[in-house]
């Protein structure tokens, strides 16, 4: 089963771990991405492309199950202003082996940076704000999935 | 001309000023590219979002795209800097 939710709000991920332990289930692996803060950040916030976010999400989760041998995947994304510490990303695999699980959560996460429409705008204690420029280092991190 | 939404994201959509508007694109435009580079030639602001192109990305009708992908009549083209999500 895929579940993909953009939400504002934050997410519960024990609750969201289980839900993936599914009939079948051999293993359940997990990421969470959380706002890091340092240099003055106050908060971060996101902007997404309603409708094609939703899409993107879905389509990279079908291209996961398609590859690897899997039960479920969940994809959680956070939108709007998060604090430093905050939760802004889950993903989500549970499959018969673990390493089908591993592999399938590493995935995800290389093509969430890559491939998904979100924008990061960062704001700092003195007023300053910058969007958050792509990296190359995160096109080479889901190139590498060929 | 052919009716089109066009939604600006982040930076751009900060340049631009507007987040989304309805669009007549002439009939000699045929790339999200060559769109660009009409509007850039509105103000400062679309000429500030459109000037350096290897900065900007592209969608027709929520679909990612290169900027020289030719359209037909497409619903809805999306301009935005590099997605950072994850």
């Amino acid at each position: 089963m895929i579940r993909v939710l953009v939400t504002p709000d934050d997410f519960e991920a024990g609750a969201e771990g289980r839900a993936l332990a599914e009939e079948g289930a051999g293993a359940v692996a997990s990421f969470i991405g959380i706002v890091r803060g340092g240099d003055g950040l106050s908060a971060m916030t996101l902007e997404h492309y309603p409708g094609m976010t939703e899409a993107a999400l879905t389509k990279m989760a079908q291209e996961a199950a398609a590859r690897w041998s899997l039960i479920a995947v969940t994809l959680i994304h956070r939108i709007g202003c998060l604090t430093p510490g905050s939760q802004i990303v889950f993903v989500g695999t549970s499959a018969p082996h673990r390493q089908d699980a591993l592999s399938a959560t590493a995935y995800l996460i290389d093509r969430l940076k890559t491939d998904a429409p979100f924008w990061k705008q960062e704001q700092f204690n003195d007023g300053r704000t910058h969007w958050v420029d792509a990296r190359e280092s995160d096109d080479a991190a889901a190139a590498r999935w060929g | 001309m052919a009716q089109c939404t066009l939604l600006y994201f982040a930076w751009i959509r900060e340049a631009i000023g507007v987040d989304s508007e309805v669009f007549d694109v002439p009939a000699t435009i045929s790339t999200p590219a060559e769109l660009a580079a009409h509007l850039g030639q509105r103000s400062t602001g679309y000429a500030r979002a459109f000037a350096d192109m290897s900065r900007v990305r592209c969608a027709i009708d929520q679909a990612v795209h290169a900027l020289d992908t030719p359209f037909g009549a497409p619903q809805e083209i999306a301009f935005f800097p590099p997605v950072t999500g994850g």
